[in-house]
């Protein structure tokens, strides 16, 4: 029942998942996903609780390899380079795909830390490099003006929405190509959900992001493309504004309108 | 409303309304008791538990004031200089504390240099790396190495540890370390086996338990999330524990390592077994020397005449002040450390 993925044949696909299985154990949790990431896009997953938009997400930097007993099988390909290879250097990957999970993760370090730590896992950089680095990356967070006055202070005396952003201008610092938001705004207030929506909408014109959310409101507003799933299945792939205004699919249509899930 | 007007205005068809109504009456009488058997409880409970704390307190503070006052005849025959005086002469009832005190510092040193890497690692393997099917063997039996007896270490280290160690280690160590200018002199003289080396080396053992399964505990409590944050960045195995999972249970870390510090620098029987008891102070770790528990636990039975008792006592009263600066310092740290990270 999978629609075919919409080709847009202008825009360049950076992310190219085909016909992606994965296993939880023995449980099926995605089965034969295909769909395009476009390069600087925002695309957002949907779908009820359970029907595998995390667990697709989880792949597309091997974050699952943490654990024993999962496995995915098929294709992804991050400029044309399968990054399920086991031979692929995960670290590397990680650098290029990075993620922003659903709470707030500061590390147990000062705010500059934060920022400063991954960069410091792959480049030597002097202080004043690393300190405009370090400006630059809260500024692209819009934390810089919140936060510049204790930068040695804890990471974790932030409130929930600085925590998020401190968290994306980490992610930001290290130079990714693509960005991975796991539900980023699930814990937060409606004003610094705000925040990071906008945040988002500008990040696009610098990588390539990919959302999950259950706010549907959300991903119509933040997002260029839109993947409905149920139950494993990606059930229909679109521009966001079509797929929101003329789903193809019935079971789309019902979840976009509130009838389920 | 009256119970009486209910009856009479309305009888047989709301005989519910009755019932109703007499209930809360044999219900409060009933409460009242209840209530009071409650206070009562409540009142016993409240004063059984605060008489529980206040035992502590009183115990403590009456091992303290044993202590002092069984240590008196010693402070005032030798003053401070009990702590700067080497010799331990019972017939010329001359005492002094360097040695053990010496010895019990350096042996607890040598405990924790082995024990807490060891215990770390093995923390960190049991957490992160090891796969699942060994984890809980290897867990448990690192608990049992907890339950064994130290009488059964001490025996162990006299009949087997130390002759290893006599036989294969201490002369490689010593012919290995000879041009060397400091360690030639930590790891001089004669291999005897026995000593303060193996001292540490079987306190390490002792105090290795507590360090790995509070440490394995600790780290067990980091958010899977913050770990999958860290690899998010791109952090290999070795970053994440370094970098965070070892800073967000330090608390608890240290903890674990002062609490193995502690049985260290109490530990008697083990160590009474494999030091060798000889009050000497000697740069070499391979030479025997004694600690304070070692000390008062061989001497206390043959301590004829009262200034050689009250010079045991002082001992033991040195112990316990060692024993509680080393926890003040760790709560201190602690403190610390929490005001820092702002935890």
């Amino acid at each position: 029942m999978t629609a075919m993925p919409v080709v847009e044949a202008t825009i360049p696909t950076k992310v190219s998942v085909r016909d992606l299985d994965f296993y939880y154990g023995s449980s099926k949790a995605l089965k034969s996903i295909s769909l395009p990431l476009y390069t600087h896009k925002v695309t957002a997953f949907i779908g009820p609780s359970g029907c595998g938009k995390s667990t697709l997400l989880r792949i597309l930097n091997r974050m699952y390899d943490l654990y024993p007993k999962q496995r995915a099988e098929g294709e992804v390909l991050l400029d044309g380079e399968n990054i399920l290879d086991p031979h692929i250097d995960l670290n590397l990957l990680r650098s290029r795909v990075g993620m922003v999970f659903q709470k707030p993760t500061p590390f147990p370090m000062s705010i500059y830390d934060n920022i400063a730590f991954g960069i410091r896992l792959y480049e030597k950089l002097s202080r004043s490099e690393l300190d405009g680095r370090v400006e630059a990356a809260l500024r692209g967070a819009a934390l810089w003006d919140e936060v510049r006055d204790k930068l040695n202070s804890s990471g974790l005396g932030l409130s929930g929405g600085q925590q998020q952003r401190l968290c994306i201008a980490r992610t930001v610092a290290i130079q990714p190509e693509v960005i991975l938001f796991d539900e980023p705004c699930s814990a937060l207030d409606p004003i610094s959900t705000a925040k990071i929506e906008e945040l988002i909408d500008e990040m696009s014109e610098r990588y390539t992001i990919a959302i999950v959310t259950h706010n549907m409101q959300q991903a119509a507003r933040v997002s260029d493309f839109t993947a409905f799933m149920y139950l494993g299945d990606l059930v229909e792939f679109g521009e966001t504004n079509n797929l929101f205004t003329a789903p193809q699919n019935k079971k789309t249509q019902d979840y976009i309108t509130g009838r389920f899930g | 409303m009256d119970a009486g007007f209910n009856r009479q205005t309305r009888d047989n068809s709301v005989s519910d309304l009755a019932i109703v109504d007499a209930t809360p009456r044999a219900a409060e009488v009933d409460r009242g008791k209840v209530l009071g058997r409650m206070a009562l409880f409540d009142f016993f409970f409240h004063n059984l538990t605060r008489a529980a704390a206040v035992l502590v307190l009183l115990i403590l503070g009456g091992v303290i004031f044993s202590l002092i006052y069984g240590s008196l005849p010693a402070i005032k025959a030798f003053g401070l200089g009990f702590l700067t005086t080497e010799s331990w002469n019972p017939v010329t009832e001359r005492f002094g504390a360097v040695a053990p005190v010496y010895g019990t510092l350096v042996t607890s040193t040598i405990a924790m240099v082995i024990a807490v890497p060891l215990g770390l690692g093995i923390a960190i393997f049991l957490t992160e790396l090891c796969p699942h099917a060994l984890r809980r063997p290897i867990g448990v039996a690192i608990e049992l190495l907890a339950g064994i007896p130290s009488i059964i270490y001490g025996i162990w280290g006299l009949f087997v540890l130390a002759p290893f160690l006599q036989q294969h280690v201490q002369p490689a160590l010593i012919s290995l370390t000879a041009d060397i200018p400091v360690l030639s002199s930590l790891f001089a003289g004669p291999p005897y086996g026995i000593g303060m080396l193996t001292a540490g080396f079987i306190l390490a053992i002792m105090v290795l338990p507590f360090i790995t399964s509070i440490s394995r505990d600790v780290f067990d409590t980091v958010p899977p999330v913050l770990k999958e944050a860290a690899s998010g960045v791109g952090c290999t195995t070795w970053e994440v524990m370094r970098y965070v999972v070892i800073p967000y249970t330090r608390v608890g870390v240290i903890g674990g390592v002062m609490l193995g510090l502690g049985r260290a620098l109490g530990e008697t029987m083990a160590v009474t077994f494999v030091i060798g008891n000889a009050h000497k102070v000697s740069s070499s770790l391979l030479a025997p020397g004694t600690t304070i528990s070692a000390t008062i636990a061989n001497e206390f039975t043959e301590a004829v005449g009262d200034l050689y008792t009250s010079a045991l006592i002082e001992l033991g009263l040195i112990l316990f002040v060692i024993t509680f600066f080393v926890l003040a310092a760790a709560r201190f740290m602690l403190m610390r450390i929490e005001q820092k990270s702002g935890a």
